[in-house]
């Protein structure tokens, strides 16, 4: 839908400023595209290939090699439920069968609200705690079918709109860059680049 | 970085040249840092393979070339495109392992390949095929369902796609970003969904998309010009060289029952490294155009019909004769022949220069450099990638000489050169250079001059090569030629590539199609055409009224010449006028050679009969040599190619310095814009006219303005402008701000739908123009 | 269920705790928190007192072996660095997402400053002045807890410029990944640090050491790995050594998932704890769950082979557990009790690593979607007679022989990795895979749906 607005364009060269190519800021400002618009727009891609030097079809290529990029609306919140072994063998398919009963969605849908994308997901780092989920990457442990409807009714109500911010936002908190930033490497590296 | 001149004074021992190696336990000597793939090819074992190009770098990702290498915990498996040869490697080709594996590998591409061999344009020629045929494992064990995409999408206006049939080698992604410099195709989804896709919108518009098409090594890329055209079985090929401009891409001709049908780059070492431009690859349809003529046409009745070779070339005997008769030789001109073999060059150049006698010829049609240009010390592409430093003195390559632009990039962007460029507006190099000067219409020296101090150490380091040619058809050559001699005297040892556009110009000049004593060039001819002094006007393959940088200077030669004898493939605008028409062979239709930019003799080879009963435009000059009684020397193709060369053969490097007329561009009036006119890619010459894949890809003209200059005026991107001449013309066409475009210039492209040549005044030494919206 | 962001791994009866000393501090992960309890003391000693050879020296006589997955020792890697040849990098593999490995986003989560300390004392040991600490995408909160972890300790002088007021000037640009697996191994990682697809690149010619992140001469390290190095820095690599095995030194994280009565993440001594002692230990994981029996376990990850109840009292230590045929991998281990579908299971895992190939080599990207294809048609009942051995042989052209350590057909090891519980599983419960073949249906005794819901 649309390009970065201006603000985010000033936090875009700020992200740029940190890597020695700018090419290596691309993966984080697809997220800045994400968290802006809640998927990543093709005017946007189109605006990150600028701000990067390179082509569209470049920052597609790259999006599209990686899962969190959506390039279409999802809803306001993505339930991944884990299948993989660990939460498998706790009890993730049921999890996941029960998630799909209870929004009507199979994995991979949307519902028709707009409200929740549910997925079936790999291994979300939280094996000991399964079967587990996340919901715009914030986890939740041991989840019951009791506890998912719980969820649901929660997030439907902005209950945890304190812990959980709609989807898109991954951290809210930024790294900033300050003046003890030194830049010698960056500088060094650019000079190796340059003929 | 050690000092230079502090050189070793111990000889160094002669190091051994190459590695020693055994292939399946045969001894081979390889080259140090060859890749195993390579080396054993050339000790006879050829290794299966499917990403491997020896023009790109390797990315090892189909896996078919697998190959063991003894190792010293025995043998290992490893892929033979990305693994360097070693002292005493053992590489085991046919191991049952290895077998396994490349037999492996084989199925796991078919298992997703649609088996549609009969109604695909690679079956005949896939190398996928063929592996299957000798490496298969025959019927396969896949019996899931297979991958399933829209069959054929356009990725461009001349390239489609079948994503089914792609095996994901990766050489067309890597020929776009890697060798054309124009990652428009990329890679996207992953693993099992991976899939070469443009952006949406944003079409693989490179003016080297054909390439793709010949390197995939199934049938994913097709070529809509070629599409259905032919199974290769029905080819018949032979090898020539691309005459669409003068870099000299070496190329495979093939046709079918007496067509053209595709070109294909050949890999040549010194040339185009097996890559071709668009323009060359499809132009392949113009020759084929049923707009060619195919009969000598003469006037009668006030309109031009079909006639005899006997009658016409009567005809133009006695237009030839009624103009020396009225006022001596000197009345006979002849404008043209960069689109002729270096045999009907030399042809020509006998019958105008020596039959007829008069120096008024000259093949350069105004957008050229004097013929200096050619004396100078000359580098050849090679030497010029290789360089320390190359300079940029001309036109944007990308645009004028497009396999040139693919070599020069090449090393720009792997370092191997500084590439510093002097240009009016930004050019496809621009990127890659070092450093990148912007220098108004007539500055060029002055620019030279502050190089030359700036730059002193840089260009002291090594050898320096300029690639010279017109930047700007709408400023005297002269411009150049100060800031070449400028450059000239400032380094030692310049080396010169010369960036002239027209295919065989090269020939054409060393044939001697050039201004002889105290002859006119192209723009003195016209001019006395214009002023009734010209009695008989020879168009050799020349279409002034489109060519010529200066419209008004055309139209008024050709309507004051007495009468204009055309020597054509198709009839012009210019050709129109003629009296008399001669058809000549085309491109494929007649032997002989060419000369490139490097003054490299190439092979032209006939592939088909020539159209109608068009002929070889030598022959049409050792025809009327004979009618005018006159002794041509050239009896055959063989003796004409024998004059040739002895001409190329007498040729030697001058040690002159170029003359320095030291001269100024006139200052710019307060609200004028200078006018930089060069050419695109696509624009209105007749082989594109007459190629309909291509004739839709010129843009159209169009003027480029820095976003200040557009800004100032009001437009916005596509709005109409009117552009004034000094001469009170207008032309009016859409504007578009361009930060390639410096403040105080408009860039338009010569020869598009719209003629800025109707703007242009060829002898002012700038051409000044007012811009205001329309 | 529970809700709260983080859990607390299990107490460690034996042996010091390192890396997860502070993960009981409430505020251990706060700059305030972590200085209060001996944070940043080895990172002022290293700068202020030792050279960057007296650091590198400690980190060689610690043995520590890197903990990403390949167990090689971190000091030998950076010895690798060409001596000469700078701007060098060190860029951190946060991107833990191999199946049943649960240790680096506790880490990043719970003791952040300990892993940026660690990060600019290995800085400093090979003379590199800019990290690049890449984390998983799907972490949010670990990833916020370092964005102020970093901001803190850029403002207190930590890193930047002249770190605690010595002439040593470091940077770290913290960055995420956006979901891909491939992105952990490492040349994957470089690649997609350069803004690229994360597809693995050849080593060699590519070994980060000399020709990683463009191009320059890079390590690649493991949170866990770098997490170690304050407390190694404070007491010194020999005290290090001391602890575990000596082929396997120090403490090590292991997260232990499964059909377990108490699961959980465990900061064991390395190289001499049990698998036993883990899975049935009360102050470890209670046993397998309902008194069962174990069917299988894998030792370290989803790419590794499996083992049985035969390998249980092996030692958690590396050269041993690779000479028994599998690996310690990333410190995963996942146990499968007798209930367990061992079809289904190889089908998940297959399926994962068909999901998460890069796409770039042949028979990874065709071979691993065909086993899946395979398997779930198994499962569903379409079985045939010979999809056993075609199982084995697709297997065998990505994976030739079957053999441990893999020989593969392919860049990196993902695609052989889905060989693994093929390789397991057809071998050893053959007559699972024929059942499912003649008669639709897992046999009987085991749960078709893996498990029932847990709670
Ligand atoms: C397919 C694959 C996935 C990997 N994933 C991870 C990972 O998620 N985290 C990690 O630290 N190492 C991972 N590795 C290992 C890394 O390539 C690398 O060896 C490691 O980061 C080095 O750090 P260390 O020496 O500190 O262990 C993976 C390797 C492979 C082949
Ligand atoms: S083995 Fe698989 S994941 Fe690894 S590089 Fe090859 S295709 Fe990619
Ligand atoms: S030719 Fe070597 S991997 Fe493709």
């Amino acid at each position: 839908m649309a390009r970065l607005s201006d603000g985010n364009v000033a936090i875009a060269r700020e992200i740029i400023g940190r890597f020695p190519r700018p090419k290596s800021a691309l993966i984080p400002l697809l997220h800045l595209a994400q968290e802006q618009d809640g998927y990543v727009a093709e005017d946007a891609m189109a605006h990150i290939a600028d701000l990067v030097d390179v082509t569209p079809a470049e920052v597609f290529g790259t999006a599209s090699f990686y899962e969190m990029f959506k390039f279409e609306r999802v809803g306001r919140y993505c339930i991944n439920v884990c299948t993989n072994i660990s939460c498998q063998l706790m009890g993730g398919w049921e999890l996941l069968e029960h998630a799909e009963h209870k929004l009507g969605v199979h994995a991979g849908g949307t519902t028709a609200d707009g409200m929740f994308t549910l997925e079936d997901v790999e291994c979300i780092a939280a094996c000991t705690e399964a079967p587990a989920l996340q919901i715009n990457y914030r986890y939740r442990y041991k989840v019951s079918g009791a506890d998912f409807d719980t969820i649901i009714d929660d997030l439907s109500h902005g209950r945890l709109d304190h812990e959980i911010p709609p989807h898109g936002t991954l951290a809210r908190l930024r790294q900033r860059t300050t003046d003890r930033w030194t830049d010698i490497a960056v500088q060094a590296q650019k000079k190796v680049d340059s003929r | 970085m050690s000092d230079t001149d502090t050189e070793a004074t111990v000889p160094a021992p002669v190091p051994k040249t190459t590695v020693s190696i055994t292939v399946d336990g045969k001894p081979h000597e390889a080259n140090p840092g060859q890749l195993v793939i390579d080396a054993c090819e050339d000790a006879g074992v050829f290794v299966p393979r499917f990403c491997h190009h020896p023009r790109m770098a390797p990315v090892g990702m189909c896996r078919q070339c697998l190959v063991e290498v003894q190792g010293p915990r025995g043998p290992m498996m490893v892929v033979s495109c990305m693994t360097v040869v070693s002292a005493d490697q053992a590489v085991l080709t046919d191991t049952p392992t290895v077998k396994k594996a490349q037999e492996g590998v084989l199925e796991f591409l078919l298992a997703n390949h649609p088996l549609d061999c009969p109604v695909c344009d690679k079956g005949g020629e896939c190398p996928l095929q063929d592996q299957a045929f000798s490496h298969g494992p025959g019927e396969s064990r896949y019996v899931e369902a297979k991958r399933n995409y829209e069959k054929p999408i356009p990725i461009s206006d001349l390239v489609f796609l079948d994503r089914e049939r792609c095996i994901l080698c990766d050489r067309c992604t890597r020929f776009a970003k890697e060798v054309a410099g124009d990652p428009l195709i990329h890679f996207t989804s992953r693993g099992n969904d991976t899939q070469v896709q443009t952006f949406p919108g944003d079409p693989f518009s490179s003016y080297f998309s054909g390439n793709t098409v010949q390197i995939c090594p199934v049938g994913a890329l097709t070529a809509k010009p070629y599409r259905f055209k032919a199974r290769p079985w029905d080819l018949d090929q032979t090898r020539s060289t691309c005459t669409t401009c003068a870099v000299g891409c070496q190329t495979v001709v093939q046709s079918s029952r007496d067509e053209l049908l595709r070109y294909q780059g050949h890999d040549d070492d010194d040339v185009n490294w097996g890559w071709l431009c668009d323009k060359g690859r499809f132009g392949f349809e113009s020759p084929n155009s049923d707009q060619r003529l195919t009969d000598p046409l003469v006037v009668a009745h006030g309109s031009l019909s079909t006639t005899t070779w006997n009658a016409a070339l009567d005809a133009a005997t006695k237009l030839i004769k009624k103009a020396i008769a009225d006022g001596g030789p000197t009345k006979l001109a002849v404008i043209g022949g960069a689109r002729l073999a270096n045999e009907d060059a030399t042809a020509w150049a006998r019958l105008a220069k020596r039959v007829i006698g008069t120096p008024h010829v000259d093949a350069q049609l105004g957008d050229g450099l004097p013929v200096e240009l050619l004396g100078l010390p000359r580098a050849s592409i090679t030497e010029a990638c290789s360089a320390s430093t190359l300079v940029l003195l001309g036109p944007d390559l990308k645009e004028e000489l497009p396999v040139l632009y693919l070599r020069i990039r090449d090393a720009a962007e792997k370092r191997t050169i500084r590439l510093i460029e002097i240009s009016p507006t930004q050019t496809g190099l621009s990127k890659y250079a070092y450093t990148s000067i912007r220098s108004a219409p007539g500055e060029q020296a002055g620019a030279v001059r502050q190089l030359l101090i700036d730059e002193a150490e840089q260009l002291a380091k090594g050898q320096v090569v300029v690639v010279a040619g017109r930047s700007n058809l709408a400023e005297s050559p002269t411009f150049t030629m100060d800031a070449l001699a400028t450059l000239q005297a400032g380094v030692t040892g310049l080396k010169v590539l010369p960036a002239l556009r027209r295919g065989n110009i090269v020939g054409a000049i060393q044939a001697g199609l050039t201004p002889g004593d105290g002859g006119r060039d192209t723009a003195g001819i016209l001019r006395d055409a214009a002023a009734g002094h010209i009695g008989c006007l020879v168009l050799l393959g020349a279409d002034p009224l489109s060519d010529f940088p200066d419209y008004e200077l055309a139209r008024q030669g050709l309507a004051g010449a007495g009468s204009i004898i055309a020597i054509d493939t198709f009839l012009t605008s210019s050709s129109a006028m003629a009296t008399v028409v001669l058809p000549a062979a085309g491109y494929g239709e007649r032997a002989g050679s060419t000369t490139n930019i490097e003054g490299r003799v190439l092979p032209l080879t006939q592939k088909v009969n020539p159209k109608g009963v068009s002929r070889p435009d030598w022959m049409i000059a050792r025809d009327l040599s004979d009618r005018l009684g006159g002794d041509l020397g050239i009896e055959s193709l063989d003796d004409a190619h024998d004059l040739y060369m002895a001409l190329v053969a007498a040729l030697a490097p001058s040690s002159m310095p170029l003359s320095n007329s030291s001269s100024l561009p006139p200052t710019r009036g307060g609200y004028d814009l200078r006018l930089v006119v060069g050419h695109n890619l696509y624009d209105e010459g007749v082989a594109l006219r007459t190629s309909p894949s291509l004739s839709e890809l010129s843009r159209g003209a169009h003027a480029r303005l820095h976003p200040i200059d557009a800004g100032r005026l009001g437009a916005i991107n596509g709005t109409r402008v009117r552009i004034t001449a000094r001469s009170g013309r207008t032309l009016t066409i859409p504007v578009f701000a361009d930060d390639a475009v410096p403040q105080g210039l408009v860039a338009v492209a010569a020869n598009q739908r719209d003629q800025i040549s109707d703007l242009i005044d060829i002898h002012a030494v700038t051409n000044d123009v007012k811009v205001d919206l329309a | 269920m529970s809700m709260s962001q983080y859990l607390v791994p299990g107490l460690v009866p034996t042996g010091p705790k390192i890396v997860t000393s502070r993960f009981e501090q409430a505020d251990g992960y706060t700059y305030d928190g972590y200085v209060r309890s001996g944070g940043y003391v080895a990172l002022r000693k290293a700068v202020s007192s030792m050279t960057p050879e007296q650091v590198h020296g400690e980190v060689k006589t610690s043995a520590m072996q890197g903990r990403g997955g390949a167990g090689f020792p971190a000091g030998t890697k950076w010895g690798f660095l060409p001596p000469t040849v700078f701007p060098r990098y060190l860029v951190i593999n946060g991107d833990e997402s191999e199946p049943g490995t649960y240790k680096d986003r506790m880490l990043m989560e719970l003791d952040p400053h300990q892993l940026i300390e660690g990060i600019v004392i290995a800085c400093f040991a090979f003379n590199a002045n800019h990290a690049f600490l890449y984390v998983r995408g799907e972490m949010a909160f670990a990833q916020e807890r370092l964005a102020q972890a970093v901001n803190d300790a850029y403002a207190n002088g930590l890193v930047g410029k002249h770190v605690c007021g010595t002439d040593f000037s470091c940077d770290i640009t913290l960055t995420w990944g956006a979901g891909a697996y491939i992105v952990g191994e490492e040349t994957a990682l470089i690649e997609s640090l350069e803004g690229n697809r994360g597809m693995p690149r050849l080593k060699p010619p590519f070994f980060p050491a000399s020709k990683g992140l463009y191009m320059q001469p890079t390590i690649v390290n493991n949170v866990e790995t770098l997490s170690n190095l304050p407390w190694i820095i404070n007491q010194g690599g020999q005290a290090f050594h001391d602890e575990g095995a000596p082929t396997s030194t120090g403490m090590r994280m292991f997260a232990v998932s499964g059909h377990l009565n108490t699961p959980g993440v465990f900061e064991v001594p390395n190289g001499t704890t049990t698998f036993r002692m883990l899975i049935e230990a009360p102050e470890y994981c209670g046993g397998v769950r309902h008194g069962r029996k174990v069917k299988a376990f894998i030792p370290g990850g989803a790419s590794a082979m499996w083992f049985y109840e035969e390998h249980l009292d092996l030692p958690l230590d590396k050269p041993t557990v690779d000479k028994a045929g599998s690996m310690l991998g990333s410190g995963a281990i996942v146990v499968m009790d007798e209930t367990t579908d061992m079809v289904k299971a190889c089908w998940r895992i297959v399926r994962f690593f068909a999901r998460e190939s890069c796409g770039k080599c042949t028979p990874c990207r065709e071979g691993t979607t065909w086993l899946e294809r395979i398997l779930k048609r198994i499962i569903d009942g379409h079985g045939r007679q010979d999809d056993l051995d075609l199982l084995l042989d697709v297997s065998d052209n990505i994976s030739p022989g079957l053999a441990w350590p893999p020989r593969q057909t392919t860049i990196c090891p993902l695609g052989p990795s889905a060989v693994s519980p093929i390789a397991s599983a057809v071998m050893r419960f053959r007559p699972e895979f024929e059942h499912y073949i003649q008669h639709g249906r897992p046999i009987d005794g085991v749960e078709w749906h893996g498990a029932s819901l847990h709670v």
